[in-house]
């Protein structure tokens, strides 16, 4: 029988380090709504999203009054859009945010992910389409998101989706300036990106998924952060094997979440994704880990060191802890959204570098970074070029989520609201990288991608 | 058998017991297990009980015990059993 030394430590965990379930996030194929008119697509799109997703925020606050764990968002993921309405022929897509805004908001989820294209190796006339719309998609709708991935391990990097992503990014912020250029908050650009991530604004609905399945996504640095206050000053091995366990903890929450979500909604299950997702919450920062680790701040040197050993070892204790772990797994690092990073970027000991250097050994990329306004679309497109490479080389997902904020220069603040958070304008490096991204045309898939 | 934990947090005072166990009889919830032990004054107490006979539902439960904690000025809890024994138990 469990003792009351492990409830307590349990609750401890839930009410004073804010361990979460950061979502529960239902995967929708649509690719059997394909139609070649495109009202009818909507027409299908919208009735099987509802209909799927009819209970799942309702069941998702049953677990979390039965369990007493907070589940913080309940959420959506398509198939990428590019792909399930290439059928329709249509020359723009924004009718289908449209209507996925519709969905989302009827069945009451905070967002859906999968206004997506795949174009690693090349786009089709539909992946165009979906390109184009992109910034009108962001601008017109509350709770769509939308993701491009540009470059994989095994296909290289299409560096004219690289320089195209760059000026829909402009322009996204463009059309969402009287709303701090938050469309460019739910556009996120990957190298690598997975098919069952539970978190936004990347999610999709991969092609190789069941017709409807349900991840769950993990967070609880606080947890983390109070394990490692009780290991201060001791050695790397002792520090390693306090995250595993406490990552084991925490995943086993997310498997029983799991468990229990799919067998209410009569859905499989698909992976949990156990990644330490800050939020703007004091206690709830990768940041502050950091510190408790040893660094002044975020950004000294130590931290891509400190956040291997962190991402490294969230992942070995969560894959004891769940015979399915997916999605990204690992360490997040958004600027805006962690109290503590957003204070080392104030103070200039987080620099837009650093970061970049810090994407090597997260789970993810460049995320929810603000730069000026005034950045050219080729700078933006030279940051993506890096970061994809980065993960091409890694055999690691990287990602580029960057907002351009119109009318701001660096050191002014930008407030997006809620767990988005605020963030400090960052410098960007004013070199021209512009007669490189207009080159044009792929990048060779890296020698070791020939495996077979 | 259908288990859950209660855990009750708080300043030490008189009836803590006793007004949580009459609230457990009066759902008809019957206690298998009581641990309980007081840390410079602070009260905390785990409670494992079968909530298979009891009378309303696991929300009325949640929220009555929540209105009683705050009667008595402790934190009461109910949850289910599993989310302890998923994280402590292999």
């Amino acid at each position: 029988m469990i003792t009351s030394r492990e409830a307590f430590e349990t609750n401890r965990m839930i009410d004073e380090m804010n361990l979460d379930v950061r979502t529960i996030t239902m995967g929708i194929s649509l690719m059997d709504c394909a139609d070649s008119d495109i009202d009818r697509f909507n027409e299908k799109i919208y009735e099987k999203i509802t209909r799927c997703a009819k209970n799942l925020v309702k069941v998702g606050e049953e677990i979390e009054r039965d369990f007493g764990i907070p589940i913080v968002n309940k959420r959506i993921s398509v198939t990428p859009i590019a792909i399930a309405a290439a059928g329709t022929h249509a020359d723009s897509y924004v009718s289908i945010a449209k209507t996925l805004d519709k969905a989302a908001k009827e069945v009451g989820v905070n967002f859906i992910g999968g206004f997506s294209a795949l174009v690693q190796k090349g786009s089709t006339p539909s992946d165009d389409v979906l390109i184009n719309s992109i910034p009108e998609a962001l601008a017109v709708t509350d709770r769509v998101c939308s993701s491009v991935n540009v470059g994989t391990t095994r296909n290289g990097i299409n560096m004219d989706a690289v320089k195209k992503m760059g000026e829909i990014i402009k322009r996204t912020a463009e059309l969402t300036k009287d709303n701090d250029c938050m469309g460019c908050a739910k556009l996120v650009v990957f190298a690598n990106a997975v098919e069952d991530n539970p978190f936004m604004a990347g999610a999709f609905h991969g092609l190789g998924e069941k017709d409807c399945v349900i991840n769950v996504g993990v967070s609880g640095p606080g947890v983390v952060k109070s394990a490692l206050e009780s290991v201060k000053g001791s050695d790397f091995e002792t520090l390693c094997e306090k995250i595993k366990t406490t990552a084991f903890k925490i995943t086993r929450v997310g498997q029983l979440v799991a468990q229990e979500a799919s067998k209410r909604l009569g859905v499989p299950f698909g992976i949990i994704d156990l990644s330490l997702a800050p939020t703007p919450a004091v206690g709830d920062s990768i940041a502050e880990i950091f510190q408790v680790m040893g660094l002044e701040h975020a950004g000294a040197p130590g931290t891509t060191a400190a956040l291997a050993i962190l991402n490294d070892n969230v992942k070995k204790g969560g894959v004891m802890a769940s015979s399915y772990v997916g999605g990204l797994s690992g360490a997040f690092i958004p600027v805006s959204e962690d109290a503590g990073m957003i204070e080392a970027s104030r103070i200039g000991a987080l620099t837009l570098e650093k970061l970049e250097a810090m994407t090597c050994v997260c789970s993810v990329g460049l995320d929810m970074i603000a730069i000026p306004g005034d950045v050219p679309a080729a700078t933006i497109s030279g940051i993506i070029a890096d970061e994809a490479a980065i993960g091409m080389i890694n055999a690691k997902t990287t990602a580029v989520r960057i907002i351009p904020v119109e009318g701001k220069k660096s050191g002014d603040v930008v407030e997006f609201g809620g767990l988005l958070g605020h963030a400090y304008i960052m410098e960007t490096n004013r070199f021209s990288c512009e007669d490189f991204i207009n080159r044009g045309g792929r990048i060779p898939s890296p020698i070791h991608s020939f495996k077979n | 058998m259908e288990r859950a934990v209660i855990t009750v947090l708080g300043n030490d005072k008189v009836g803590i017991i006793a007004n949580v166990c009459t609230y457990l009889a009066d759902a008809n919830i019957n206690i298998l297990d009581i641990s309980q032990t007081i840390l410079q004054g602070f009260f905390s107490m785990m409670m494992v009980v079968d909530v298979s006979g009891r009378n309303r539902s696991f929300d009325d439960l949640i929220n009555e015990l929540n209105e009683l904690g705050d009667r008595i000025e402790m934190q009461i809890k109910i949850q289910h059993e599993e989310i302890f024994n998923t994280m402590h138990r292999i």
